[in-house]
């Protein structure tokens, strides 16, 4: 039996207008003035839209678990806000059979105010629990949250753990026929993420259809059998989740050690940065895929700020391919560098670290590059700006061929004191 | 879980098919109407000093002033009741008519996260808001019946007929409400439109002064607001004032608000499709 199926879904979206948000009624009434000339002038009248997802067809049947993966900005989201009749596509159409339960973000309504007891009840209706529902698992709720003895407190007064770990309760004993979830995974510590997952296989095993986007490989992998790749707001591929993943890590990295940005990667948002190119360079200075673990690694991002910024900071996160964070560094880490560089004046800049020798294990690496000031705008990222290769020649522990764990592999100073 | 064995079908398409208002998919929600106005009511009461205190002040304190200027300086006439009591009879509806369009007018923006995020009929949102304003209502209600007890005023025989009137207000304030909450997701010039439009709604409906004012042949003209049917209608049912008895005009009244209501409606059903797109 099918569950979903969609039928050459698209959805189009103005950008880089004004009007892209809210309008003003001065606003409207102007470009309705303006329209008619400036279609003269210019003969692209579809300008400022582009499609954040178009021509995907794709059928799930029941009980079946489909993992969506693609890089940032490829349409993953769109396409589950479809599905859960968040918006509405510009075309095509999608049958659904079944209630469909959406989690697009976890703690949707929770208000500050009140109480845990009290958020409980509104976000499972928002959810689109009946109040007999939520009554009956509120225990269940209580309990995998771990919040029982502050359930009547306001959740303003809760530490963020708990918070998430409430939020994440309530949608997790949503019992929908079809789920559809984004990346709430990625929030929590480690320990609050493993039992996430856990309750993900559990909702999996109990036949239930579920669609799963993630960036984090070893989830999908663990949950789905099957997956859809989503690029550039198409259809990619659509295999066994082993298979799908080993083409999505191989097409988005296939980067050669350098990554210059195109301009359809950038979404407006992100001016006054405009990032050029990424690279990886070896300790001869020269551009390189592979880079050997016992030298130093240097990574040089190279960027345009149209406008002074107050507190950017550019850096970048280190994942493996798995999608596992191993370290975040941001190029004002340093008080003094913060200090200095408290507004960036406009101009062409390239930000450089080196990874020391020593450091990294053998492997694939992921470097996805963040520009933003805390807590005021994030204003670019790229999740996948490019991968490298470490190879371990000469590095510790080579003599035993065998692989190592973990994502480094530092050379650490060993003594060995015979005691009498 | 069995609990659904009539597995519902959703069909998810581009166009809008604007004749189908969804009535089915709201019934499925209504919980949600009462969860969120429940939220607006409990987070005002946590929030502010006063609490409840609001709902009972705000009306009194106008009647208070209306009485001191309208009632004794400027000699209103006031159809032979004590004038507190006949501006605080018409200051009950307009209240929740006023804070309706007002809470309703913001409610999609104000919710824009949700909206974003999760699935629900929209139009729960200004339900919400206007189901919240009548518990305060109610509660001003309370003085009201302090009021005519104080007074020695004792209810018509029509007293019956004020929940079809308060039914009235609530058509008509849904039906404004729609309107407005629509119009701001796109032009949030309505958030400053809906203070001056209160205002202005205020001095055409009878709440300071007697709809008997009005000349005869405006009389018509004057009954395409409805709120003058439903402040009439509460001065008739509760105070006996005879010149507010139902007429023609409130027919015209009640039509109005009607055409309000579905044209709100329809015009809601069509804009919600943008709505995630466009807060």
């Amino acid at each position: 039996m099918i569950a979903i199926r969609a039928e050459k879904l698209g959805k189009q979206y103005r950008i880089g207008l004004p009007s892209v948000r809210y309008q003003t009624l001065r606003e409207n009434l102007g470009e309705r003035l303006a329209a008619p000339v400036r279609r003269l002038r210019s003969n692209a009248n579809e300008y400022g839209k582009i499609w954040a997802l178009r021509d995907v067809s794709f059928e799930v049947q029941q009980g079946q678990v489909l993992g969506v993966i693609g890089r940032n900005g490829a349409g993953k989201s769109t396409l589950l806000k479809l599905l859960s009749r968040v918006t509405y596509p510009t075309e095509g159409t999608a049958q659904i059979h079944g209630r469909v339960g959406s989690l697009l973000e976890v703690g949707t309504g929770f208000h500050p105010e009140l109480t845990g007891r009290e958020n409980i009840y509104l976000n499972g209706a928002i959810l689109g629990m009946k109040r007999h529902e939520i009554e009956r698992k509120f225990d269940e709720i209580v309990a995998f949250a771990e919040v029982e003895k502050f359930i009547d407190t306001p959740v303003k007064r809760y530490s963020s753990g708990m918070y998430l770990r409430l939020a994440f309760a309530v949608a997790a004993h949503l019992e929908p026929e079809i789920l559809v979830v984004d990346e709430v995974l990625a929030v929590g510590d480690a320990e609050f993420q493993r039992k996430c997952l856990g309750k993900m296989s559990d909702v999996a095993q109990q036949g239930r259809t579920v669609l799963f986007v993630s960036h984090n490989m070893s989830a999908i992998l663990r949950l789905t059998e099957e997956t859809l790749v989503i690029e550039k707001g198409r259809l990619a591929l659509r295999a066994p989740t082993p298979q799908a993943v080993d083409y999505y890590l191989s097409r988005g990295f296939s980067q050669e050690g350098e990554h210059v940005w195109a301009e359809d990667e950038i979404s407006p948002e992100a001016a006054p940065f405009r990032p050029i190119r990424i690279r990886i360079l070896n300790p001869q200075g020269q551009v390189a895929d592979t880079v050997r673990s016992v030298e130093p690694i240097t990574i040089e991002i190279e960027y345009n700020l149209a406008a002074p910024v107050v507190g950017l900071r550019v850096g970048i996160y280190l994942l493996s391919t798995r999608g596992e964070y191993i370290f975040t560094s941001f190029d004002t880490d340093e008080p003094e560098q913060f200090e200095r560089m408290a507004t960036r004046p406009a101009g062409h800049y390239i930000s450089r670290c080196t990874i020391p020798a020593d450091f990294l294990n053998e492997g694939r690496y992921v470097v996805a590059v963040n520009a933003s000031s805390f807590r005021v705008k994030r204003y670019f990222q790229d999740d996948q700006a490019l991968s490298f290769n470490v190879d371990a020649t000469g590095a510790p522990g080579m003599h035993w061929p065998e692989p190592r764990l973990g994502p480094v592999r530092p050379r650490l100073e060993w003594k060995i004191e015979a005691i009498k | 879980m069995m609990e659904r064995q009539d597995t519902s079908i959703t069909i998810i398409r581009p166009e809008n098919n604007w004749l189908a208002l969804n009535l089915a998919d709201l019934w499925r929600y209504r919980e949600l109407v009462y969860f969120m106005a429940w939220r607006d009511i409990v987070v005002r009461y946590k929030q502010t000093l006063l609490g409840a205190g609001w709902a009972i002040l705000r009306p009194f304190l106008t009647m208070v002033v209306f009485s001191i200027f309208f009632g004794e300086l400027a000699k209103v006439p006031s159809e032979g009741v004590p004038y507190p009591i006949f501006t605080y009879t018409a200051l009950l509806p307009w209240e929740l008519f006023a804070t309706a369009l007002s809470v309703a007018s913001r409610s999609l923006v104000q919710n824009s996260h949700m909206i974003t995020k999760v699935y629900f009929p929209r139009l729960i949102l200004p339900l919400a808001a206007i189901l919240a304003g009548v518990v305060d209502f109610l509660i001003a209600f309370v003085i009201l019946i302090v009021m005519m007890a104080y007074y020695g005023i004792v209810p018509t025989s029509a007293v019956w007929t004020l929940p079809l009137f308060l039914l009235l207000t609530l058509i008509t304030s849904l039906g404004v409400g729609l309107w407005l909450s629509a119009l701001n997701v796109l032009y949030r010039d309505v958030g400053y439109v809906t203070p001056f439009l209160t205002q202005f709604w205020l001095f055409i409906t009878p709440i300071a002064y007697g709809a008997s004012l009005v000349p005869e042949q405006w009389r018509f003209l004057y009954a395409l607001n409805p709120m003058v049917g439903v402040v009439n209608g509460f001065r008739w049912a509760l105070l006996g004032i005879q010149t507010a008895a139902p007429d023609s005009q409130l027919i015209m009244s009640v039509v109005v608000s009607l055409i309000l209501l579905v044209s709100g409606l329809f015009y809601f059903r069509r804009m919600e499709r943008l709505f995630a797109d466009m807060v």
